[in-house]
């Protein structure tokens, strides 16, 4: 049976490929590959899910193929594998997934009709069915994190499916900064468990209750902190608090991208590993009680601020956050059964919702007209006056989510690049490339330094690297160097991990392999487009107008530069994250808080040169304020 | 103008802004304008580009886009050159040729407002408006929300500063973060000035700063100035002023300052290095703005020699003997077709066109329904109530836009239950889509089993300060001036059809837009059937009886509604019809559909989504489809491609091929010598059919700006408005869906009399004129005898022989078969 998986994964890949070969004109032949893409995949869904029910619904586990192995005597065995596994968790969503990706496939046939970019949605929205489909067959983190990633930068597309406009392209970055907090989240998980078990677990072997009580029993915190991860990783996908506010701010593309991924598919994912992963967490009842708490605060929160909205689909965004915190409370209870219907609801219900959004003016204004009371009364008006008004102006101000996010994310990044604003181009090169090689030299002849300079080597130099990322982010005016300081980043972090633990040379080359050839594909962009047009960080230039293919080359370099699984360098940050030990806290969080900086940096660095309102005012430039 | 800024006038500040700000009512009273109607004082291209320097639209095609269409032969070179000579004497002819044609011209756009408020993000760091906008329009969106919230902004029917105001008092949150701007509006020491003194600190920055700041989201500053101009158009009103809003936003603004750099920040004259040009001034033509003027005109007029070449080459002869039946029609450029297929289909019968609510005027209010609808042109004032009383019908309910299911408890429950069903209704939806509640139906507007209040009983009886119903002599007068402004005062046929015009559409915000603009974006249907009521009153023939129209008692009127998505008509009071009549009227019908079905294939040619080559019935069929279909952003194409309006005789059009292009309004000289009924005429069809034409044109041209953008995308803002995203703008102006087919050129209208009655008509009320005199719509004259063409231009008639000398005569259906752009003026064999 489990030979059929693969079918699932290709799939929507065959279509993606067949999709690339079409040309942008060509809308019949996009349409139909996509939608008997679709129609074929919700077609075998159904098959493969009813042959399974009538053969006793087996779990499937199966391990399919190895991507990466260290050398097996080593104390921590290292293997990078793909896994996929079916049960009645991946039937679910599978279902779900395949019925509305094929409705909503088939709706945007002549919806998109004429739209620029007409070829881009169909591409966007095959290549996040891929990852869709990866993410809920997947067997073991690693597979979860490859589809994890590809949901991710596909959502940042389609929110700036309108690049040309300023509010979309903004909004995409936005969500894309908490999508990259819920990435380490996974990562940091991957690298606990990794040292917890002393292998790369499956979710099968999870469900093995002896195995996980055993290994948990000494290292009860490990096993608050992985689930606390994975927690951070699930709210932050299901916009949960207090990363809420990204939900609505999503609804920037066409409407029927915003049902199937904000209304109902992608925001679902969190819930998604959070069932994937219970078993590893069901036996700790403080983590229980945490999902518990913050599917319940967040359903109330969520609530009001629905209730307040007074546009049709930021009232839709929050009410489905609110079911999803629901869904959280009953995942905690152990429900899954109940929470696997809900979802199922929920995300049909808010799909539709959206999709009819525009009707609700003539149907509204019709009911109004015939049944309108001066005042409708709601429920709050019983409350204290003061305390009304209090909750609110809290409501209608999205409790501060938005800001908050604002500070905690954009705020710190801020102030560390202007703090940096020292260093300069010049000091790039005359301070850091030196002190790099230095550290070259120092790893060569390791065992000169003493012992309690050696200890603090790792974090000294995994803050340089972040230093780099940091500034990469601040940097205002040239383009190339923020490109170079990312580069570096990697770098000092390679440097930094090598001090930690001896390995082999090969993991480092495994990292860098992608970064250095991402780095100098993106590089020739950076200096080819600069032969055209004036680069300036300082707006957004809107430059993949007049040069799509150039945009698209440096958008595949950003890619493996932000350690997407389409280089080695995918599997080598996981890698590398293995030589940290697990009490190496600190060296894990700077070095997580560099891949942030660094995914942050780079899509800010693609959008503002790529996206947005064109420079060149002989085109069409639209408002700042659409 | 305001030139003098030395003295800062609060109240002529904000008129003239409001002047300038989009002026687009909320979506369910969405009327056609002029979209730069604050510059019609002047002449056209002046305007333009002034409209251009100033607030950074684009105003035209691009100049590469008009070489396109000159290589593609769009724009004929024998008019281009007449132009080029007219304008700039044949001398200079190759000197412009080849500027028009050759050579490079900078043609970036330079706006000069925003410049002064630029500073805050080039001297201060501080991104004011990404700090500002997202909780004032939150704030605006949910103080005018009309019914998608479900807990309501906090009202006390006062206005919007003084319930802010009331509310910060009552809270232990607040809308500012910082304590000044708190204290500023809880004491009331907000007055705009002393806000603009903090903030700018320059009294000759004061006007600047105001448009800078207003501009930066014009859609929602117009929304506001609307509202506060006409408080009726919603339903749920609300008491709000532009100046409220101004206020807000200012303390909003120190907010955010005091925010960012504490209390004391220096005002933004410190910093401003140099004053930013004026807004007003003077803005001079150029070379690339004299280029641009040429290459419209010649554009335009390669058209509209076209359409001249038809009319001269178009021998319409008057058609003798009785009438099968006659039928009325709305204006509109989209019933050009159906009569023609009419006529086709019964050469006996004979078509009419006039403004679509008939000349009735009046407030209608439906059974049950709790407010009034104007049913008449906008600026129109009615005296009169018409209740329709006996409605039977049931208004569905769609459970998915109840309001429950975004609460938490009965949500949990509604997901699990409903959430299930949605998945069905959106599969039947996707492929089998069918009428639905949540659609917009012109034929709901009226149940067709009602009774209508329409005779006044005594003079006494009102409502609400309006007569129910008009009395007898009121009837006539209507009945009167409507007959003999389409000129039917003689040769009545047994059945006179008077048929109104609505659309229906589903997932259209814009739904109002579809519909008929003489009756307020309404369907015409309750206009025509009182109209046809009022005709077929004994007493109201006893007096067009003295008025010298006499109407035989077998003849009798008819009121209908077509459908011009669905392409569906619906005939009302049949069961009134005399037997011999119904005999005929059934026999009618029968035309009515084969035109209704030919109508609809000759608009598939437009849509990708139907073969034009199927059979008429077939292609109704999916025609009907397409309109409830939530997938389909383009049910119908509205009046996209509109150029033309032709007063005169139907004789003067028959048989020409005008490709819905025109709006046609029936009109004959001999019963008006002196212009009266054509002095309506053109009252009306200057503004109303010119402003359609001007929002088409704009929107076109700058879809960004001035258009709506693509509506897929959009969403809908407290029911008035529309956005993209959550925390956009307002997004006024027309969706590119409604205007991608559109070629941007003015309105020429045609008047069939002679040229003094014409001049005279026009210079008759100032408003109508500046229409003309300023070019915003080109008029020509037909000479009524010798056929020949006069184009008014600087204030007098000069003669105009077009330069196209024959015009092709087709067989129709191939030629509609194998095109789907706009076709050629052609005779029709």
């Amino acid at each position: 049976m489990e030979k059929y998986l693969h079918l699932f994964v290709l799939l929507p890949v065959l279509g993606f490929l067949f999709t690339l070969i079409v040309p942008g004109k060509n809308e019949t032949v996009i349409s139909k590959i996509a939608f008997f893409s679709s129609g074929v995949h919700l077609v075998c869904a159904l098959v493969f899910v009813a042959y399974w029910l009538f053969n006793d619904h087996p779990h499937i586990d199966f391990k399919d193929f190895v991507l990466y192995q260290t050398d097996s005597h080593e104390a921590n065995p290292y293997e990078f594998f793909i896994d996929f596994c079916f049960d009645k968790i991946t039937a679910v969503y599978l279902l779900v997934g395949c019925v509305l990706t094929f409705l909503v496939t088939a709706y945007c046939r002549s919806y998109l009709h004429r739209e620029a970019g007409y070829k881009r949605f169909f591409l966007t929205i095959q290549f996040f069915f891929t990852g869709y489909n990866i993410a809920i067959f997947s067997g073991n983190l690693e597979t979860l994190f490859i589809g994890w990633e590809i949901l991710g930068i596909s959502s940042f597309l389609l929110i700036a499916f309108y690049r040309e406009r300023y509010l979309p392209v903004k909004n995409a970055i936005k969500v894309f900064s908490i999508y990259r907090i819920g990435d380490v989240g996974i990562i940091l998980a991957m690298w606990m468990t990794h040292h917890l078990f002393h292998q790369n677990i499956t979710f099968s072997e999870l469900s093995n209750e002896v195995l996980v009580s055993h290994h948990l029993e000494s290292h009860s915190f490990i096993g608050i902190f992985i689930s606390f991860m994975l927690l951070v990783s699930a709210a932050a996908k299901s916009a949960q608090l207090p990363f809420s506010s990204w939900l609505p701010r999503a609804m920037e593309g066409p409407t029927p991208s915003s049902a199937i991924f904000y209304g109902s598919l992608s925001v679902h994912i969190g819930v998604f590993l959070l069932l994937r992963t219970s078993h590893f967490w069901e036996h700790q009842t403080s983590v229980r009680i945490m999902i518990g708490v913050l599917g319940l605060s967040t359903s109330i929160i969520a609530t009001l601020i629905a209730r307040v909205q007074s546009s049709v689909k930021s009232q839709i965004a929050y009410s489905s956050i609110a079911q999803i915190g629901l869904i959280f409370i009953e995942v905690a209870l152990g429900f899954d059964d109940l929470a696997l219907i809900h979802f199922a609801g929920n995300a049909f219900l808010r799909t539709y919702q959206l999709l009819v959004s525009p009707s609700v003016v003539s149907y509204l204004i019709r009911e109004q007209f015939y049944n309108f009371k001066p005042r409708e009364h709601s429920i709050e008006d019983s409350l204290p006056k003061k305390i009304e008004y209090s909750i609110y102006i809290l409501s209608l101000k999205e409790f501060n989510l938005d800001s908050l996010m604002q500070r905690l994310v954009w705020g710190p990044m801020h102030r560390a690049g202007s703090a940096l604003n020292f260093i300069s181009v010049k000091s790039v090169f005359v301070y850091f490339i030196p002190a790099f090689l230095l550290g070259v030299v120092a790893l060569l002849n390791e065992e000169m330094i003493p012992q309690t300079v050696h200890q603090y080597l790792p974090s000294l130099f995994a803050i340089f690297g972040l230093f780099m990322a940091a500034k990469a982010f601040s940097e205002r005016t040239n383009p190339k160097m923020s490109w170079i300081l990312i580069i570096m980043n990697h770098f000092w972090i390679a440097l930094a991990v090598s001090f930690n633990e001896h390995f082999t040379y090969a993991h480092s080359m495994l990292y860098l392999s992608g970064i250095v050839a991402g780095g100098f594909v993106g590089y020739r962009c950076l200096v080819r487009l600069s032969r055209y047009e004036k680069l300036d960080l300082n707006q957004f230039s809107g430059h993949s107008f007049e040069h799509p293919k150039i945009g698209l080359v440096f958008l595949i370099s950003c890619l493996c530069l932000a350690g997407f699984p389409i280089t080695p360098s995918f599997i080598g940050e996981d890698l590398i994250f293995t030589h940290i030990h697990e009490d190496q806290i600190i060296l894990a969080c700077i070095i997580s808080m560099s891949f942030i900086t660094c995914g942050l940096s780079l899509v800010k660095l693609y959008g503002r040169i790529f996206l947005g309102p064109h420079v060149k005012t002989y085109h069409d430039t639209p408002y700042k304020s659409s | 103008m305001t030139t003098d800024h030395s003295t800062f006038n609060e109240h002529d500040v904000l008129h003239e802004l409001k002047h300038y700000l989009p002026a687009q009512a909320p979506l369910k009273d969405f009327i056609h304008h002029n979209t730069l109607h604050a510059f019609q004082k002047i002449k056209f291209f002046p305007a333009i580009q002034k409209a251009s320097e100033m607030f950074g639209y684009k105003v035209s095609l691009r100049l590469n886009e008009y070489r396109e269409l000159y290589e593609k032969g769009k724009i004929r070179k024998d008019i281009l050159t007449k132009t080029i000579i007219d304008q700039k004497g044949s001398e200079n002819l190759n000197t412009w040729l080849e500027k028009m044609i050759h050579c490079k011209f900078d043609d970036a756009i330079h706006p000069r407002v925003g410049r002064l408020r630029s500073y805050w993000k080039n001297e201060y760091h501080i991104d004011m408006d990404a700090l500002v906008h997202p909780i004032l329009y939150r704030t605006l969106c949910s103080f005018l929300d009309q019914g998608i919230a479900i807990w309501n902004f906090p009202s006390m029917n006062k206005g919007f500063l003084e319930t802010l105001r009331e509310i910060e008092k009552n809270s232990y949150t607040s809308f500012f973060t910082t304590e000044r701007a708190k204290k500023l509006l809880i004491e009331d020491h907000c007055s705009i000035e002393s806000l603009l003194k903090i903030v700018t600190g320059d009294e000759s920055l004061y006007t600047l700063y105001l448009y800078d700041q207003q501009f930066a989201h014009q859609g929602w500053s117009g929304m506001i100035s609307a509202i506060e101009d006409q408080p009726q158009t919603l339903l749920d009103r609300k008491n709000i002023s532009l100046h409220d809003l101004i206020v807000f936003e200012l303390l909003l603004e120190i907010d955010a300052l005091d925010f960012k750099f504490g209390k004391t920040w220096a005002p933004l004259n410190v910093r401003v290095k140099q004053v930013p040009v004026e807004l007003f001034s003077e803005v001079n033509s150029t070379d690339l703005s004299e280029v641009i003027t040429l290459w419209q005109q010649a554009f335009e007029w390669s058209y509209y020699d076209e359409v001249l070449a038809g009319i001269k080459s178009n021998k319409g002869v008057k058609k003798e003997g009785s009438k099968s039946f006659q039928a009325m029609f709305c204006i509109d450029d989209r019933e050009c077709s159906l009569r023609r297929y009419l006529e086709y289909e019964d050469p006996k019968c004979e078509t009419f066109g006039t403004p679509g609510f008939f000349s009735v005027e009046f407030y209608y209010q439906p059974e049950h329904g709790k407010f009034y609808t104007k049913l008449c042109p906008a600026p129109v004032n009615p005296k009169y109530l018409i209740k329709e009383i006996g409605s039977t019908e049931k208004r569905k309910k769609e459970l998915h836009f109840n309001d429950r299911s975004h609460s938490l408890i009965q949500g949990w429950l509604i997901s699990q239950t409903l959430g299930f069903w949605a998945a069905i209704k959106l599969f039947f939806n996707i492929f089998k889509p069918s009428m639905s509640p949540s659609a917009a139906s012109s034929f709901r507007h009226m149940d067709k089993e009602s009774a209508l209040t329409i005779e006044n009983k005594t003079t006494s009886d009102t409502e609400n300060g309006l007569q129910i119903g008009f009395t007898i002599d009121e009837m006539a007068a209507r009945a009167e001036s409507l007959l003999k402004s389409i000129g039917l005062i003689k040769n009545f046929a047994p059945l006179v059809y008077i048929t109104g015009h609505g659309s229906s559409s589903v997932n259209n915000p814009h739904f109002s837009a579809y519909d008929c603009g003489a009756c307020s974006g309404r369907p015409g249907s309750v206009n025509a059937r009182v109209m046809a009521f009022m005709i077929n009153h004994p007493k109201v023939r006893e007096i067009l009886v003295s008025k010298g129209i006499e109407i035989p008692v077998t003849t009798q009127f008819v009121g209908a509604l077509h459908d011009t998505t669905r392409d569906e008509i619906a005939f009302y009071d049949i069961e009134n019809l005399s037997p011999s009549n119904k005999q005929l009227h059934e026999n009618n019908v029968i035309h009515f559909e084969k035109a209704l079905d030919l109508n609809s294939k000759e608009r598939s040619r437009r849509f990708e989504s139907i073969d034009s080559h199927l059979s008429p019935v077939e292609i109704h069929r999916k025609i009907k489809t397409r309109s409830v279909s939530l997938f389909e952003p383009r049910p119908e194409l509205n009046h996209a491609t509109n150029a033309l309006c032709i007063v005169g005789k139907r004789e003067l059009t028959e048989g020409l091929f005008l490709d819905r292009r025109s709006f046609m309004n029936s009109y004959d000289y001999k019963i008006d010598p002196e212009g009266n009924f054509l002095f309506n005429i053109l009252k009306a069809a200057a503004p109303v059919c010119g402003g359609i034409n001007l929002e088409y044109f704009f929107s076109r041209v700058d879809n960004q700006k001035l258009g709506a953008g693509t509506k897929l995308p959009h969403n809908v803002m407290g029911l008035f408005g529309v956005a993209n995203g959550i925390d956009g703008d307002l997004r006024p102006g027309l969706p590119s869906q409604m205007i991608e087919v559109h070629d941007p050129i003015r309105l020429m209208i045609i008047v069939e009399h002679y040229n003094d009655v014409v001049l005279s008509t026009i210079q008759k009320n100032s408003e109508t004129y500046e229409w003309f005199i300023n070019e915003w719509v080109h008029l020509v004259t037909v000479h009524p005898e010798t056929k020949e063409f006069s184009y008014f231009k600087e204030g007098s008639f000069t003669k105009y022989e077009p330069l196209k000398e024959k015009t092709e005569k087709v067989k129709l259906t191939p030629v509609l078969e194998n095109n789907s752009e706009n076709i050629p003026v052609y005779l029709i064999d």
